[in-house]
């Protein structure tokens, strides 16, 4: 392929992606009155009054805690289990780790609408409904098997050696995953985290189910519910969106190259 | 320091046999080698005296005490490994102080010690460094270091000088030599190049698929093979392999005849000439290898492939017509079907 013909393939895939994007942003900045005009091109002034009306009409502040809480801690509990059990699957010589793989995959295979009415019966038997411990258990437990999977195909990839080594220095398997093992796997883990991260913020259908007021609600589920009984506020819709983006972005952009990062440089004559 | 001795000792992975029976012990502050082709099972024995496998049967001991059972961190073994194995998220220091910092010792006398064995190892400037940061011959210093720094009481070296270019090769040879001579820990060392095998040890023992063929000091292997593979094992360049009916009017011991024979002749002992002699063998050269001081000579003796030495500096040309002396005295003869030494 030419150099001119690749420039264009990236256009037209950073146009296919972005677009929507920047429609949103233009119609979060258009007056009231030019929402629902066709095309939607540059609008005759920009305004910030859906940010704010967004920003203020709604307990807006709430709900982005809410989502930051549910999404980070169930990233924090996914990562813990999944690189644990990454661990003992590739290091410790487990049996069957194909077999065992496999199941875990299998379990992420329903479809979210086939789990969510068992799910709400399990929540409210327990107490939980309405509450952020409800949705972080339940994002923790969808996100595990993915977590597994990437961590285990990363961990995969570090020298037994090093474990060997380790161990013989002195480590039990504890303090070797502690000291060596988790350190080297921080790419992996931040991947992971992130990826993790992205899904449960974004998350609706048990967010929409599980929370009731918003004590618990998340954002997705709070700009949806910004119609009201004779309109949609498309400008505060896609103001609120747009803010929500923002964090998601932010961590890939501070992230991105901690994910590529090759850290084991060095660690085998290569 | 300890002594190591295996009983029965046998290792399977699976349907795999790794190691079959090894009864062996090891000395306490000695210098053992085990030498063999990759996949006879050597490194598997390090695996095993370091806790890093359980053997499927028999057992070990340190100076008698059963260890069968301990986790590695319980045996005070310490082990460098072919790929070094050095932790990349750690500096030089950090590296060779890690032993020691599991076991508890303070961040003074964790340096003190660092420093002493960097200083001995001659590594004491890169000391900040990351291993990613060093040369090969510079990861094997701290390999070694992070071994040595806490005097364990076994000290094993899983082919430690085998992704060093020639030259640093022969140097870190002598430095391990050394290094043995200072500490006097026992160390078990495992290759797959007899050479090395034979400058370094006390004792070595050849192994092949899972069995010990021959355990002895480095001279006697080479001089009394225990039978065919240690011969060809042990020598460079290897021991010619020769039908016995080459050979005229020999006398074959135990009255074998000659055709359940292969008579094996160093390189070393076969003098090439273009002069005849009473105990020769006549044929053409086909290639020569020029040493320095000679040459070593492969030719042809009626069909048959033999090396030998000749004192000649200029190489022979190929087809030229030659002798190859040898004295029967040095001749090793081996049954032809068990490969057993017949004397």
């Amino acid at each position: 392929m030419t150099r001119s013909g690749r420039y264009v393939g990236v256009l037209l895939v950073a146009l296919y992606c972005l677009a929507p994007l920047a429609w949103q942003l233009l119609t979060s900045l258009r007056p009231a009155g030019e929402l629902t005009t066709l095309p939607p091109l540059l609008p005759t002034r920009f305004t910030l009054e859906h940010y704010v009306s967004a920003l203020t009409g709604h307990p807006f502040a709430r709900m982005l805690l809410n989502s930051f809480i549910a999404a980070g801690a169930a990233t924090a509990v996914a990562l813990a289990f999944g690189s644990a059990a990454a661990f003992a699957l590739t290091k410790m010589r487990a049996r069957r780790v194909g077999l065992l793989l496999a199941i875990v995959l299998a379990t992420s295979m329903f479809p979210p609408i086939a789990t969510v009415s068992p799910l709400y019966l399990v929540i409210n038997a327990l107490g939980l409904r309405d509450s952020l411990a409800a949705l972080i258990l339940t994002y923790a437990s969808f996100a595990l098997p993915l977590a597994i999977w990437v961590l285990a195909n990363f961990l995969r990839q570090l020298p037994d050696e090093l474990y060997a080594a380790a161990r013989v220095d002195g480590c039990t398997p504890l303090q070797a995953f502690w000291r060596v093992v988790l350190p080297l796997a921080m790419p992996g883990l931040t991947a992971t985290g992130l990826l993790v991260f992205i899904v449960a913020w974004n998350e609706f259908l048990y967010a929409l189910t599980f929370t009731a007021t918003e004590r618990s609600r998340t954002v997705p589920v709070a700009i949806a519910l910004f119609p009201g009984l004779h309109e949609i506020p498309w400008g505060e819709i896609a103001a609120a969106s747009l803010v929500v983006t923002l964090p998601v972005l932010v961590l890939v952009l501070r992230f991105q190259r901690r994910i590529v990062a090759g850290l084991t440089a060095g660690a085998v004559k290569g | 320091m300890a002594a190591i001795a295996f009983e029965n000792v046998s290792k399977r992975f699976g349907a795999v046999t790794v190691l079959d029976g090894l009864s062996l012990e090891i000395a306490e502050g000695e210098f053992f080698t085990f030498v063999g082709p990759s996949g006879c099972g050597k490194s598997t024995v390090l695996a095993l005296i370091a806790g890093l496998e359980r053997p499927s049967g028999g057992t070990i001991r340190f100076d008698g005490q059963l260890v069968n059972d301990l986790a590695p961190h319980e045996r005070d073994v310490a082990m460098v490994f072919q790929s070094y194995a050095l932790y990349p998220h750690m500096s030089v220091a950090e590296n060779i102080g890690f032993p020691l910092k599991l076991r508890g010792a303070s961040a003074r006398d964790t340096a003190r010690a660092v420093a002493e064995v960097a200083a001995r190892l001659g590594i004491d400037a890169l000391l900040e460094r990351r291993p990613r940061e060093l040369s090969g011959g510079q990861r094997q210093r701290v390999a070694l270091g992070r071994a040595l720094v806490r005097r364990p009481r076994v000290f094993l070296l899983d082919e430690p000088l085998s992704n060093l270019d020639a030259r640093l090769r022969l140097e870190m040879r002598a430095e391990l030599r050394r290094l043995h001579a200072e500490y006097r820990i026992t160390t078990v060392y495992v290759t797959h190049d007899q050479e090395e095998a034979m400058a370094l040890s006390d004792r070595v023992a050849v192994l092949q698929a899972g069995r010990i063929e021959q355990c002895g000091e480095p001279l006697e292997l080479y001089r009394e093979p225990a039978n065919l593979f240690v011969a060809g094992f042990v020598g460079s360049p290897p021991i010619n392999a020769l039908e016995a009916t080459l050979f005229p009017d020999l006398e074959l011991p135990c009255g074998a005849r000659a055709a359940d024979v292969l008579v094996g002749l160093r390189p070393a002992d076969v003098a090439v000439s273009r002069d005849p002699a009473p105990h020769a063998l006549t044929g053409e050269v086909l290639l020569c290898e020029p040493t320095g001081e000679g040459l070593w000579v492969v030719g042809l003796t009626r069909g048959q492939r033999v090396t030998g030495r000749a004192k000649f500096t200029e190489p022979l040309p190929p087809g030229s017509a030659v002798h190859f002396e040898y004295a029967p005295a040095r001749l090793y003869f081996f049954d032809r079907t068990t490969g057993r030494r017949l004397r």
